[in-house]
Parts: structure tokens; sequence; C-alpha cells
């Protein structure tokens, strides 16, 4: 069983198969599964990403009608227009923010690594796709090299918001979205943790502040910012550029700028964005509503 | 280490809007029908730090009472669990607790019915994953992820044998098991995780060997 970063690597080299290759075999011994039994759940969870996506580029709206409909406007400005920043990097924004704004609207989807911040990965699995023209099983593989960073990030730091802020949430998921993008695109074990520790160390100190306490504002954006990081950092890590800190320790330094935070910044909807004149105006608002 | 699976990560299948807030709350609620045995009539819910401030928002009050109604995490009715459970005649109670506790998503569950009542402390992790860390004021590490037995039976030599050879006779393999007490000679109560499902035939036999009280198991 690896334990950090480093011998998720180190296993993948030594016995020059994938990560997510690592991530299946752990998986088929500790829950003593088939191969077919652990392909067949993750490509369920892979049906629900994409089904939440179809959902999502109709149009959807959360009850509060604060989030909803932004996957709808990039894409059809993608179609008038020509992103400055190129089709695929918002085609991948969209489909991360049409996730979350699905959540939001208490939708079904799939927590990866949680609700709040489950648009980074499909987000850009599906984005990427059209690039690279993955297979079926190259896609589910996606999900379990994600899985296999997220699963070091949860037994060595944390994943919520509330323990440890936006870091542990958008910025584990927009990490994992790298490291499965690097893997897709050909790159080695190593680019993979390249990347993936390239968009934590980017995400550092993100606090939790959703206006209301609600998982809308700003975390269907917050999805945006983890998903384009991801590409950039893939991009970054299949050209060659490393991290000067190794990813293990910037995991570790993420999990002692948590520890630190304070717990009106962590998901407690007292402090940053949900203390400002606004936040606090659509907090009256809406629990007048009483949502 | 907390988390084994990958699927604790890349999953469950939930309806949102949190993880924690939502499925891992449903799943508190899911674990203390399971513990209690039945549906419960009534539920008083103490809530906490992150639980206690943002409830209204996240849905962790329809999702805890979702979970005692027995909703899986992907149950499309989640959203509607308070008119469910109220049309069923299930009283509920929140209440938000000001004390302080170790995890920031905690959650106090008393519920009960006209008989019966346990009390049980539920964290919630992250990612949806959660841990049940204290029954009728005993400490216990319960994840929930694997079947396990509780046993609440009294404090004497040859009450832990009397379990142990119950389950080894039905070839019942144990993952993991504490003991803990309240005070020397009183209840005390057993935790044993298990590989598989145990049988209703195995649970008579336990209910009925030497010094046990009562016994409730928890399915997964």
């Amino acid at each position: 069983m690896f334990r950090n970063v480093a011998e998720l690597v180190e296993q993948a080299e030594k016995e020059n198969i994938l990560i997510s290759e690592v991530m299946i075999r752990q998986e088929m011994d500790v829950t003593e599964k088939t191969r077919k039994a652990v392909y067949t759940e993750m490509e369920k969870n892979l049906n629900v990403m994409e089904q939440a996506i179809e959902d999502s580029l109709k149009g959807v709206e959360s009850v509060t009608g604060l989030t909803g409909g932004d996957a709808v406007l990039i894409q059809k400005y993608m179609k008038e227009k020509t992103p400055l920043s190129g089709n695929l990097m918002m085609d991948a924004v969209s489909k991360a923010m049409g996730t979350n704004e699905v959540n939001a609207a208490m939708g079904t989807i799939c927590a990866t690594p949680t609700a709040g911040s489950a648009g980074c990965v499909p987000g850009t699995l599906f984005a990427v796709k059209n690039q690279l023209n993955p297979t079926r099983d190259q896609m589910i593989r996606y999900l379990f090299t994600s899985g296999a960073f997220g699963f070091v990030v949860a037994n060595n730091a944390f994943i919520s918001g509330a323990a440890g802020g936006c870091q542990a949430e958008v910025g584990s998921a927009g990490a994992m979205a790298s490291a499965a993008i690097v893997e897709m695109a050909g790159g080695t074990p190593q680019q993979s943790a390249e990347a993936f520790a390239m968009t934590l160390k980017n995400m550092l100190g993100l606090v939790c502040d959703p206006v209301a306490g609600l998982v809308e504002v700003p975390c269907v954006k917050r999805n945006a910012g983890g998903s384009s990081l991801a590409i950039v950092s893939a991009d970054m890590a299949l050209a060659g550029v490393t991290s000067r800190i190794p990813c293990d320790e910037v995991i570790g330094a993420m999990y002692r700028i948590g520890k630190t935070m304070p717990s009106t910044l962590r998901e407690t909807g007292e402090g940053g964005l949900a203390d400002t004149p606004t936040g606090r105006l659509l907090k009256e608002k809406i629990f007048g509503m009483s949502v | 280490m907390k988390f084994n699976s990958v699927f604790d990560i890349i999953g469950p299948v939930m309806i949102g809007p949190s993880s924690s807030h939502t499925a891992g709350a449903a799943r508190i609620g899911k674990a203390a029908r399971n513990l209690f045995g039945e549906e419960p009539t009534w539920a008083r819910i103490y809530l906490y730090e992150s639980f206690a401030k943002t409830y209204k928002g996240h849905g962790t009050d329809f999702a805890l009472v979702g979970g005692l109604l027995g909703f899986e995490t992907d149950d499309t009715r989640m959203s509607k669990a308070l008119e469910i459970a109220k049309e069923k005649n299930m009283k509920v109670e929140f209440i938000e607790d000001s004390s302080a506790v170790d995890h920031p998503n905690t959650a106090r569950l008393v519920i009960g019915n006209d008989q019966d009542e346990i009390e049980l402390i539920g964290i919630s992790i992250g990612g949806g994953k959660v841990e049940i860390t204290e029954l009728n004021g005993f400490a216990l590490r319960l994840s929930g992820n694997h079947p396990a037995i509780l046993i609440m039976h009294n404090d004497r030599f040859g009450a832990i044998a009397s379990v142990t050879k119950i389950l080894a006779k039905h070839e019942v393999n144990i993952g993991h098991m504490e003991v803990n007490r309240k005070d020397v000679g009183k209840e005390a109560l057993m935790v044993i995780e298990v590989d598989q499902n145990v049988d209703d035939r195995v649970l008579h036999e336990l209910d009925n060997a030497e010094h046990i009280i009562q016994i409730s198991k928890i399915v997964s």
C-alpha cells in the first residue's frame, strides 16, 4: 500500500506501470474485488459525471437563484467567438462549473473528492477528451489516477473545507485532475506528481468562505479556477517543468496551513466573501425566503 | 489510514450540495438507524461548529433525517426527507449546540421510539466519509465501511470469549475489534468489524450467550 506520492510513483516506476494501474491493483487487494468489479464501479461514477455535465449544458438554476446558467453562457461564447484562453480551456471551465451548478441545484453528482469540488476532475476530463481521443478504458483510468493522488491527500492531510479550507477541496481536486491529465497525455508518473504539486502550490492558503454557508458562491467559480490551473500545470509538467518543492512536502504544507486556519475561514460561512456587505445581504435575503 | 478505498475519493454518487454536510450527514443518519435496529419515531439532533452554522444551506437537516429514513446518499427523495418524516409522524428536533467538539462536522443524535432510545455521536470527515465516535456514552471508532456487530455486555470474565467462540463456530472472521467499558464490572461495549454481513441466526445465538445485554449490527 502506498502512503505518499513518492511511494506511489516508485511503485509505478519499479513495475513499469501507470499510476492508475497501481491504484486499481491496490483497490483489488484491499477490497478483494475482481478487476472487472472495480472497473464497473468506477464506470458508474464516470456515467454520473457525464450525465451531470449533460444536465448542466441544458441549463440549471439553484433553489436560491445564486448559481446556474454560467456553463451555458460559456458554451455559447465558445461557439460565437474565439476564447482568448482557447476552446479546450473554456470547455473544461464550463463543464467544471456546470457540474457544480448541478450540485448546487441538488442534482446528482459524483463527489471528487468532495461535492463542492466535484467539477475539476470531470470538467477537465470531458474537455481534454476532445483533443486526446481516449478510449472509455482510458477515461476510467483517468478517475483511478485522480483517485490515487486524492487518496494520499485524504490520508496525509484533509479533503474537506471544514477541516482545511478550500485548498483542501478545490486545491486537491484541481491537483488530482492535473496528475490525471498528464497520464492521459502520455506523461510519466513523475510528471503526474510534478503537475499535482504545481497546482496545489498555487492553491495553498485558499479559504472556504461560502456565502450564506451554501455550496454556491464562490464554490462554482472556484471549480473554474481549479480546472484551468489543472490544465496549465499539466502542460508545464509535460514540458518538463518540475516543482522545486517535492509533491509530498507541498501536501504537508497544505496540511499545516489548514491547521492554522481560523474556523471563520473553514466552511462556517462567517468570514471572507461570506462576510462582505453583499455576502451578508445575500444571506439575509436567502434565509428570509426560508430555503 | 482513515481512507482505504479509491471510492472514498472518487465517490459517492450523491445528491448535492455538500459531500460532508449532505452525503456524510445522510450516512450518519443511516448508521444511527442501523444501530437502533429500526426506524425511530422521534429524533433529537444536536449540531456543532460547521454543521451548526451551515446546516440549513447544506441540507444537513434533511440529509440526517433522510438517513434515519434509510435513504442512501443518491436517493432523489433526499431533499424531501423532512416532509416525508412528518408524513410518517417522525418527530424531529434540531438543536444548535455551541459546546466545543473535536471535529468541525459533528452531530449528536438521540433517537428512539416508545420503548428504547440510543445516543450517538457521528463526525463527517470529508468526501462523504463518516465515523461514529460514541454510542450510549462509549467511545468507539466505527467507519461504517465494514459490516459490524455491536454488543453491549456485562464487564465479566468470559464475555468476550463466549462471543468470539460463537463467531469462530460460524466461521465469521474478525477484521477489527475493540472493547470499552464505563467502569470496572459495569456495562461494556464490544465493537466487532467483520468481513461479511452476519446472519440473524448468529446474532440470535450471540444474544443468548452469557453476560450479553443487547446486540445491534451494521450492514455494509
